[in-house]
């Protein structure tokens, strides 16, 4: 406790409401509210509809939530396998070569999206690797821009694993692959559901990769929703958003209802 | 394969390159191949002579001057701006806790899973000139000019970025945080100590690898921001990734976009590096990193 008197104390929870609402919660509930509006020329908004879901549900929109949902799936699966994959191989390794590809398997979150878009279409806009105009690529560059958070997020979880249990298992005579399945794998179960949440909101998110590499008939929600306000379809857009954030939720909190019945520590 | 054949021909200790190969493999081919051929296009502008033509021409370039200034004004402000909200809130949410101080914080962090972009969309329903802020004052002082309008500068995409970045802060200093023995306060209070020198003298030193953590991993993170600079779509205000997706594909120019891009991602890298140095030189335990 730093402030002892209840008055300086309540000073200064309000100055931590106001700011947190100002910076935190407006944002959010305007976009919300602007989801709703028919109209907004005053301070608050009009004439309430449901006719923004509504087109944010179906046609064009509604195609861009299933191209999103499916890229975010599909490019979270990769980068968990590569990821979980690398950080057990890595496991192995002396100290200097492990330090040297850990850091090869960090740095695609550290170079900006739009160049690595950049980098795709330059590399398979020609035989023998001709991916550009696909879908593809889009998944591709997901998983590059997520590959380091799952890669990290399994490594945390493998620091934390004691080896008694492995060499307990080993012990007793189970084989590599078997050891893996039953023992290594539920005991960093946690991680990797949090890996793969985590992967799936970045790609649900995913912007400067996408715009650069995204093919006719394959554009994600973000991307829908920068055209639909940059034409001025403001409050479609918003709809969008809380559709974007909604369906983002609901695979989080079905991923976190998965049972971990071997818990670590 | 050299190395491979040689650790193996070694008894003790097996080391297994084997198992390395399939996902360097998967990450050298779709990220470190894409990022050479980026450099060689910028070099030889996809003919076989090699030039620093394609380089020399964007240097200088005023459009390449002026999105290089916007991105290290934007990227040093909004970190400057993320470094001093994540401390303040941090500051209050740990040692002047109040009954839901915990959940606030998962709120606030909440929004790293968010799309950056959305914060934009909001400021402009918020700020913009036919916003929630705007009509209020017009109501208020009559005037028909909307009196804010600072969204659609600089000073909009900062103030964005602030709001999106400070979670990177706040959670490696409420880590670091709680490492603070909270008796070492309480007896600096007993003692006559003010809540300022207590900041000052003991909560301060001990943020400060989380601080220089935050504030690194803010610089990048700042750096390569692209979706919020699309949204609010300022005229004036291009940054160094808007101006490779502006040169290669509104404009379907990809050599001098690539030229960018080599920069851009050597800018990157360095700040990269900052950042990591940061947590080997004070260790990632105290940076409140791990």
């Amino acid at each position: 406790m730093l402030v002892w008197s209840s008055s300086g104390r309540g000073l200064i929870w309000a100055f931590l409401a106001f700011v947190v609402g100002l910076v935190y919660i407006a944002p959010l509930a305007i976009i919300l509210a602007a989801s709703f509006a028919g109209q907004w020329n005053g301070v608050f908004p009009s004439l309430p509809t449901l006719s923004h879901y509504a087109s944010a549900l179906t046609g064009d929109s509604g195609a861009e939530l299933r191209a999103s949902v499916i890229t975010g799936m599909a490019a979270s699966a990769f980068a968990l396998t590569v990821g979980t994959w690398s950080a057990l191989a890595l496991r192995g390794l002396p100290l200097v070569p492990r330090r040297i590809l850990d850091l090869a398997f960090f740095i695609p979150s550290a170079v900006p999206s739009v160049s690595v878009g950049l980098g795709l279409l330059v590399a398979f806009s020609r035989p023998p690797l001709l991916l550009n105009g696909t879908v593809t690529i889009v998944i591709i560059a997901h998983f590059i821009l997520i590959s380091a958070f799952t890669y990290g997020s399994v490594s945390a979880g493998l620091a934390r694993l004691s080896p008694d249990f492995e060499q307990v298992a080993e012990s007793l005579g189970a084989r590599p692959l078997y050891r893996l399945w039953h023992v290594t794998l539920p005991m960093i179960l946690p991680y990797l559901i949090a890996a793969f949440s985590l992967s799936f909101a970045l790609s649900m998110g995913e912007l400067g990769a996408t715009v650069m590499v995204y093919p006719p008939g394959w554009s994600t929600i973000p991307v829908g929703i920068f055209s639909l306000t940059d034409r001025g379809d403001v409050f479609e857009g918003a709809a969008m958003s809380i559709v974007l954030i909604i369906i983002t939720l609901i695979v989080l909190i079905l991923l976190s209802r998965i049972p971990t019945k071997v818990a670590p520590r | 394969m050299a190395d491979a054949a040689l650790a193996l021909r070694r008894p003790a200790p097996r080391v297994d390159w084997f198992w390395v190969v399939p996902p360097l493999t998967v990450i050298g081919l779709l990220f470190f191949y894409p990022l050479a051929l980026i450099a060689r296009q910028a070099f030889t502008g996809g003919k076989t002579g090699f030039t620093f033509d394609h380089f020399a021409s964007v240097l200088r370039s005023r459009q390449f001057h002026s999105a290089l200034w916007n991105t290290i004004e934007i990227a040093l402000a909004s970190s400057g701006g993320c470094l001093v909200l994540g401390f303040v809130v941090a500051l209050i949410i740990a040692f002047v806790p109040f009954r839901g101080s915990r959940d606030a914080a998962r709120f606030i962090d909440t929004f790293i899973a968010l799309p950056t972009f959305l914060m934009a969309l909001s400021f402009t329903f918020i700020y913009g000139s036919a916003g929630v802020l705007n009509g209020l004052l017009m109501d208020i002082t009559g005037s028909n000019a909307p009196p804010v309008d600072f969204v659609y500068s600089i000073w909009g995409v900062i103030l964005a970025e602030v709001t999106v970045f400070t979670p990177f802060v706040l959670r490696p200093l409420l880590a670091a945080f709680s490492l603070i023995d909270t008796a070492q306060i309480e007896v600096a209070s007993s003692l006559g100590a003010g809540p300022w020198r207590i900041v000052r003298q003991i909560i301060f030193p001990a943020a400060l690898p989380a601080l220089l953590a935050g504030g690194s991993l803010c610089l990048l993170l700042t750096v390569n921001e692209f979706g919020i600079i699309l949204f609010i779509g300022a005229k004036g205000v291009i940054t160094l990734p808007l101006l490779v997706y502006d040169k290669a594909i509104q404009e379907g120019d990809y050599t001098p976009a690539c030229a960018i891009a080599v920069i851009n991602v050597l800018l990157s890298l360095s700040l990269y590096s900052l950042y990591r140095l940061v947590l080997a030189h004070f260790g990632g335990r105290n940076a409140g990193m791990v």
